[in-house]
């Protein structure tokens, strides 16, 4: 009960300590050792508290109310909705729940493709790229290319190329190789799936292949040797070495794509503007529509605390599954 | 030495808490002070061809405003895609600029969130009263019976465009002048890489203007007179069958514009691929595009009738930029001197001329600046046939959902997949249950 000094005490106490400086005292021992980590940590909280707590609860309470454009300029005096939010989004017989449930199951097969695929790529790419090779080094900076452009410059180029009479892709598809009877529309209708599929697929396998590349640095080649002298051939390499051991990264990597994918929101909004086709409605452009077009910020926060639940329920899942398998790979 | 940590903790996070809850605050009655009477913030929409020509007709302007006032105006000039996300958040944050242009057809979706400064007989007065101002351009400025919520700036008119050099070679002498001509010379028009008339299938905005206009033509409204949500009207669904139609059924427009929504149909019109446009003041964009303007012709956009008027004979929308100025402005005085300023005859002249727009003000419009025949059909058409879209809360959300619901039976119809009386009422339907209970 004797730390009363003032965080900038602590800061001058530790800035004084130098090599060959007098010994310390109990007090300022003690100080460093329970002040300074709280004191480094601070920033990041104030953050943390700023960027995602605060808002996250402002969210959560506006989900409980009536907010209109009747109350914007006064949200916080917003009339109580009680659940009446929640029964909207939920309520999947008629329009606005039916509308949300189709968007979550779009999504749903969406992030399971899209990340399947990014995942195989990456993978795939990666393994080939561990043998040394001329213009090994060329290839692995083109395959980050997409990675490290713009994501707004990027996807809006692919809407031009995706345009149906002006496109790059129905150029070649139909006017070239004669694929198509009719050009195919893909920013509109069902293919717009497809479309923003391929775009996310093209957007985020760079970032699979750059984890995995670092995660087979890892692995010692002393153990392939062995495994080569012991008659295993390259598959066998790869599904009893190589992927055991990429076990901890990919748990790592599959989560942050799942939560990247799952939420996208800029490959849609660019894609397709404000309203996107039905095969195409993600959830967060969804949501984003819900809220700020129609102007139902209740509604909205509802949706999107919704949304936070289910993710929350999935990657808690994911991350105990996962360790537990983990511990009795490890056992 | 728990407790003072717990304390520390506990401080900083009330502090964030209180910080929150100020910047969401806002929420008081005011009606501005004159805390800094020597700067305004203006947010322009974009009204030119970029930003950048719009801060190169606007910033003269501000500058001989400064001159005369000792003011000093702070440009903004928003795009379409932010403004009204912009104008949400300085609603909640009250953090906003002091004047700003609004689209007229977001004022009394704005005007029931309260933030902006309401036009009542004294604030009319300081700016020259408001019999200066063409009543449809003030039908679009609030909800009827409550003071103006904005200020008209710029007037446009949809109207009927024509490519003179397609109409030429197809032998066609006059543009139509009913929806049966209109097909019937759309038909002419279209094969060998032409089409008769051009959409934007995906634009929810236009969609909306469009099946307004059509709806008035079969008598409906979209709202009842109570301000409650009506799409589902025999009219309202003949409306948007007829619209959508004309791609499905009459195929006069290319299935291509069904995604279209960056205005792709005047480049296909420039390109003389698309004969016609149902457009509001289209010139500059025909200019940017390079076009000459005698390459291209107006009329008034069509009616069953052929004769524009009031009621079924209605052919535009009132079309239009407002200028507001936020509630809790730091410099109400200044506020008010510079919509004065801005909606003065000398200045709607200037700016209208600029935009290619019509100056809602009387007086300006006489101007000969005003009198050439492609803005005499925009004059004529707001003076006689143009109503202003429904004045009710909820008309951001009817743009949304209406707007929509057409997108998609257009990608119905670019599809080949049939477009019915049944299909268009359970979109519209849908729609109407999407809107918020009242």
């Amino acid at each position: 009960m004797t730390l009363t000094a003032a965080p900038g005490a602590g800061e001058r106490t530790t800035r004084k300590d130098s090599p060959g400086a007098a010994p310390r005292t109990r007090r300022s021992g003690r100080l460093r050792r329970i002040g300074l980590p709280y004191l480094l940590l601070l920033p990041a909280l104030i953050l943390e508290l700023l960027v995602h707590l605060v808002p996250m609860v402002i969210g959560i309470v506006v989900s409980f109310k009536e907010l209109t454009q009747f109350h914007i300029r006064a949200w916080d005096a917003a009339p109580w909705a009680g659940l009446d939010n929640y029964a909207l989004a939920v309520d999947f017989h008629a329009p606005v729940g039916e509308a949300l449930l189709n968007s979550f199951l779009t999504t749903c097969l969406f992030t399971l493709l899209s990340v399947g695929s990014c995942w195989l790529l990456g993978v795939a790419a990666a393994v080939f790229l561990q043998e040394d090779f001329r213009g090994r080094g060329f290839l692995r900076t083109v395959f980050l290319v997409p990675y490290a452009l713009p994501v707004y410059a990027a996807v809006i180029t692919w809407a031009f190329m995706f345009q149906r009479d002006n496109g790059l892709i129905n150029h070649v598809l139909h006017d070239r190789l004669g694929l198509t009877d009719s050009p195919p529309f893909w920013l509109i209708g069902d293919n717009s799936f497809v479309t923003l599929l391929v775009v996310s697929v093209w957007k985020g396998w760079p970032f699979a292949f750059l984890i995995i590349m670092a995660g087979l640095q890892n692995i010692p080649r002393e153990i392939y040797e062995a495994a080569a002298l012991d008659g295993a051939g390259t598959w066998q390499q790869i599904r009893r070495i190589t992927l055991p051991s990429l076990r901890p990264v990919n748990q790592v990597l599959v989560l942050v794509l799942f939560l990247w994918t799952f939420n996208d929101f800029n490959t849609p909004f660019v894609l397709f503007g404000r309203a996107a086709p039905e095969a195409a409605d993600l959830i967060s452009l969804h949501i984003h529509q819900s809220s700020f077009q129609t102007w139902n910020f209740g509604a909205g926060s509802a949706m999107s605390v919704l949304l936070l639940l289910f993710l929350l329920v999935v990657t808690g899942g994911y991350l105990w599954l996962t360790s537990r398998g983990r511990q009795a790979t490890d056992a | 030495m728990r407790r003072s940590r717990a304390a520390a903790v506990g401080a900083v996070t009330l502090s964030l808490v209180l910080t929150a809850a100020a910047c969401g605050g806002g929420s008081s009655g005011s009606e501005g002070s004159n805390e800094q009477p020597g700067t305004l913030t203006y947010w322009a929409t974009n009204q030119g061809a970029s930003l950048e020509v719009d801060k190169k007709v606007l910033r003269p302007e501000l500058d001989k405003f400064e001159k005369e006032t000792g003011i000093e105006v702070k440009l903004e000039v928003v795009p379409w895609s932010d403004l009204l996300n912009r104008i949400l958040t300085a609603t909640t944050s009250g953090q906003g600029p002091d004047v700003l242009n609004i689209g007229n057809t977001w004022s009394a979706s704005l005007q029931s969130s309260g933030a902006l400064l309401p036009w009542d007989a004294e604030n009319f007065e300081a700016i020259g009263g408001k019999d200066r101002f063409v009543d449809s351009a003030l039908g679009s400025t609030g909800v009827q019976g409550r003071d103006p919520a904005a200020v008209p700036l710029y007037s446009m008119a949809y109207a009927l465009y024509y490519n003179k050099k397609m109409f030429a070679d197809a032998g066609i002498r006059k543009p139509p002048a009913t929806w049966a001509e209109l097909v019937e010379t759309g038909k002419r028009l279209s094969g060998n890489g032409g089409w008769g008339l051009g959409a934007e299938g995906s634009n929810l905005s236009n969609n909306i203007h469009q099946v307004f206009v059509l709806g008035k033509q079969h008598g409906a409204d979209f709202f009842t007179s109570d301000g409650k949500a009506d799409f589902t009207s025999d009219g309202a669904v003949a409306a948007v069958k007829q619209y959508v139609d004309l791609m499905a059924k009459d195929k006069i427009i290319a299935p291509g514009n069904a995604e279209y929504a960056q205005n792709q149909s005047l480049s296909d019109f420039a390109k003389d691929r698309t004969a016609m446009v149902l457009w509001q003041t289209a010139s500059a964009t025909f200019a940017a595009q390079g076009m000459d303007e005698d390459e291209w012709g107006v009329a008034p956009a069509p009616v069953r009738s052929g004769r524009p008027g009031p009621g079924t004979a209605t052919n535009s929308m009132v079309a239009g930029i407002n200028m507001a100025v936020f509630k809790n402005t730091r410099n109400i005085d200044g506020a008010k001197k510079f919509v004065k300023f801005m909606t003065s005859d000398e200045e709607q002249v200037i700016l209208n001329r600029a935009y290619g727009s019509i100056p809602p003000v009387r007086t300006a419009q006489r101007d000969p600046a005003f009198a050439t025949p492609a803005l005499a059909v925009l004059r004529e058409t707001l003076a006689t046939s143009a109503a202003a879209l429904p004045q009710v809360p909820e008309e951001s959300q009817f743009e949304t959902v209406v707007g929509t619901a057409v997108k998609e039976l257009f990608a119905d119809a670019a599809a080949g997949r049939p477009v019915t009386t049944a299909s268009v009422r359970a979109k519209l339907e849908k729609a109407q249950q999407q809107m918020p209970k009242k």
